[in-house]
């Protein structure tokens, strides 16, 4: 029987594997990806949280489609300073993009 | 009339101001306000004579200066009819030396300045005369004496014009320190600056009488200061140095004539402290002998005539001590007349031949025919020769010493008087007749232009008018007005008259033989009398006695001062505190670069040391940040669930 914890637990990796994704991943697109993955992760732990605590009324599922949408739209924002990103430093490797510093 | 006398003085100082802050630039209108403001007075002053003729008594008119709880200052003038005769021949003397000056500065780069000076030196004189108590009169006698001294040195560039300028202050000074010390023996012993106010307090025996005679005797150093007396009198012939007509007027008018005329003002003193009045008759006398025989050898036109001037004032101040008051004042009225002429003469003829040596000169006759002859007139005048001005004046002194109980002031005086007529000969014989010494300059020379030759010719016709008010028989003449206490009227005296015109006569013979004749060798007597003779000519050595007794010795106390007083111990202070301020400065300096630069350089050194280490921190990577947040977010719920 799948229970709430499984679903954590799940969550907890999907969440663990975008923070890895986000702080090594030397390519942009790789780190929006792991950002979708950390989403997902959030979105797992509305439904599952929803389905097993209040089961009655349906808030998690809701705010877990809003935060699809509006990663939808993060996703289009991100990977258009990408685009832009890649046309200024002929490249997405993060590592160039350090001038920001000092 | 009289309460508006105040304005004769002023007119000429308006000049001055006028001319020193507006006209300066200008030198035609300079010279014309000033010589306008002194014809001014003149007409002013004789109106002043007219009145005090019609109604001689004597006017006062005061104001109040300074006034304090129990002390007033009270400033005015004083009318009588020894004033009105002063402000007539100052006035006229001045207007004269004026209008000839135009001549003879002409082309002065310091034209209007010299017509400043002038004029203040002019208004100097009449506020001296007129002046009522002896805080004025002070003052106005200190002005005189600077103004000399500003135009002795006029031309300053020359070394020996300013310190002719120097000596002349200098030794005038120290007989106004008498002069001042006798005015505040004086004042405290009456209670008054007011000269009437003191006659009075003398005549009714209010002042003890050794403080009368102390205090009359200080107050004649001030007259023997400015009047050139000995021991006083190396400043005048010195004072050759300034522009003639400058030389005119000091000998004349103004400075020279203020020591006799304050003499002849407090004759009250005189008269009532006996023994302080010998001393004038014998310092007058002295002076009269010893300048005169200076003058005997002299070379330089001037300098005769200063020590012709010098003996001519002792012969006054002689009478105004043997108390002559009338005589002696009617000397100063005449000789100012001859005097200014002598000097104008002497000025038109340096003028032309550019040198003061009679030796250079000659034959001056041919070509300068009215100064020649204006000169010899006011010599006749000088020797008393009757029937000019001279004579009469000189004549009443020796009235007056003839009545005094001593005869030696009647030999001296009669002494003097042919020595006067003998020098003042030899001075026109060398200078305008006889052959030409200096060719070149004779034929360069010339006559003045007429703006010096008219002044010569009024002043050579007042030479030998001017006495004649003073005739002894002349019912309402000079003595009937100008007098002490009463008409004074001394009897004619044939005899003395006769013996003083042979002598005087004698003198101009003697110059004659000497000079013109040459049957009289110079050269054999010069050689003779040696001695008498380089003594003379070195003035008896005053110069140099005063130079060895009192300049050097000051000198080198001063020097000793300076080298010893100044700059070993003044100096030495003042360079130490120095050094040791320097010092000071050294130590804080040190203390400001290291201590307080080093802990202000210090702290920003380590914020810059912090802030560059920790600038490696921004590394721009972004993930680096997150990693940070991440890291950071970790810790706290750890924490937190801790």
């Amino acid at each position: 029987m799948v229970g709430l914890n499984h679903y954590l637990v799940l969550s907890t990796i999907l969440f663990c594997i975008g923070i890895f994704g986000v702080l090594t991943r030397r390519n942009a697109i790789g780190i929006l990806m792991s950002i979708e993955l950390m989403f997902n992760a959030v979105n797992i732990n509305f439904v599952a949280f929803s389905k097993f605590v209040t089961p009655t009324d349906f808030v998690g599922q809701i705010f877990a489609i809003f935060v699809i949408t509006i990663a939808a739209a993060e996703a289009t924002v991100g990977l258009a300073i990408v685009l832009l990103i890649y046309r200024n430093f002929k490249g997405i490797n993060v590592d160039n993009i350090n001038i920001m510093k000092w | 009339m009289l309460a508006n006398a105040w304005i004769i003085p002023l007119l000429p100082l308006i000049a001055f101001v006028a001319i020193v802050f507006f006209t300066n630039r200008n030198q035609k209108l300079s010279s014309l306000i000033s010589i306008g403001a002194v014809c001014l007075s003149f007409v002013i002053s004789l109106f002043v004579i007219a009145s005090v003729l019609k109604n001689p008594v004597a006017s006062e008119f005061e104001l109040t200066w300074v006034d304090l709880p129990g002390f007033k200052i009270k400033v005015g003038m004083l009318i009588d009819p020894l004033t009105a005769v002063m402000l007539f021949v100052v006035c006229t003397v001045s207007m004269l030396v004026h209008i000839y000056s135009v001549g003879y500065m002409a082309g002065d780069p310091r034209f209007s300045r010299f017509f400043s000076f002038l004029s203040l030196f002019t208004f100097s004189m009449l506020g001296l005369v007129i002046a009522n108590n002896f805080l004025e009169i002070f003052i106005f006698w200190e002005l005189v004496g600077l103004t000399s001294y500003l135009l002795i040195g006029f031309w300053f560039e020359k070394k020996i014009a300013s310190d002719a300028g120097k000596k002349a202050f200098i030794t005038t000074r120290t007989g106004d320190l008498g002069f001042i010390i006798g005015i505040l023996i004086l004042t405290t012993a009456a209670g008054t600056f007011n000269f009437k106010e003191m006659f009075h307090a003398v005549e009714a025996g209010h002042i003890p009488f050794g403080l009368l005679t102390v205090g009359a005797i200080f107050l004649f150093a001030g007259a023997v200061g400015k009047s050139a007396q000995f021991p006083l009198h190396v400043w005048l012939p010195d004072a050759m140095e300034g522009p003639t007509p400058v030389s005119a007027l000091i000998h004349a008018a103004t400075m020279v004539a203020a020591g006799v005329y304050l003499v002849a003002r407090t004759i009250t003193i005189y008269l009532a402290a006996e023994n302080a009045a010998l001393v004038v008759a014998i310092i007058g006398c002295f002076t009269a002998f010893l300048a005169a025989s200076i003058a005997l050898v002299q070379n330089d036109i001037k300098r005769v005539l200063a020590y012709s001037t010098i003996s001519q004032l002792g012969y006054m101040i002689m009478v105004l001590g043997l108390g002559g008051f009338t005589a002696g004042s009617f000397h100063l009225y005449t000789h100012a007349f001859f005097k200014a002429l002598l000097f104008l003469g002497a000025g038109s003829v340096i003028h032309a031949m550019h040198t003061n040596d009679i030796w250079d000169m000659g034959g001056l006759y041919r070509k300068m025919k009215i100064t020649a002859i204006t000169f010899i007139i006011a010599s006749l005048s000088i020797s008393g020769i009757f029937p000019l001005s001279g004579f009469w004046s000189k004549d009443e002194i020796l009235a007056v010493a003839s009545h005094y109980h001593n005869p030696i002031f009647l030999i001296v005086g009669v002494l003097v008087a042919g020595m006067t007529a003998f020098y003042m000969f030899r001075l026109c014989f060398v200078t305008f007749f006889g052959q030409p010494r200096d060719q070149e300059k004779f034929d360069h020379a010339h006559e003045s232009p007429k703006v010096m030759t008219i002044p010569l010719m009024i002043l050579a016709f007042l030479s030998i008018v001017a006495g004649w008010v003073g005739i002894p028989w002349l019912k309402h003449g000079y003595c009937s007005f100008v007098f002490h206490h009463e008409p004074h009227h001394v009897e004619p005296n044939f005899l003395l008259m006769i013996i003083s015109t042979l002598v005087a006569l004698s003198g101009i013979y003697l110059a004659y033989a000497m000079y013109y004749k040459g049957s009289i060798s110079p050269e054999k007597l010069k050689a003779k009398f040696a001695f008498p003779y380089k003594v003379l000519y070195n003035k008896y050595y005053f110069d140099e006695l005063y130079h060895a007794v009192i300049v050097n010795p000051l000198l080198k106390l001063c020097d000793f001062l300076f080298t010893k007083l100044d700059v070993g111990v003044v100096d030495w202070l003042v360079n130490g505190v120095g050094n040791f301020t320097v010092f000071l400065s050294d130590v804080k300096e040190w203390f400001d670069s290291r201590i307080v630069d080093g802990a202000v350089n210090g702290l920003a050194y380590v914020t810059k040391g912090i802030g560059s280490g920790l600038r490696r921190v921004q590394t721009g990577q972004l993930q680096n940040y997150a990693f940070v947040i991440f890291f950071g977010l970790v810790l706290i719920i750890l924490f937190k669930l801790s």
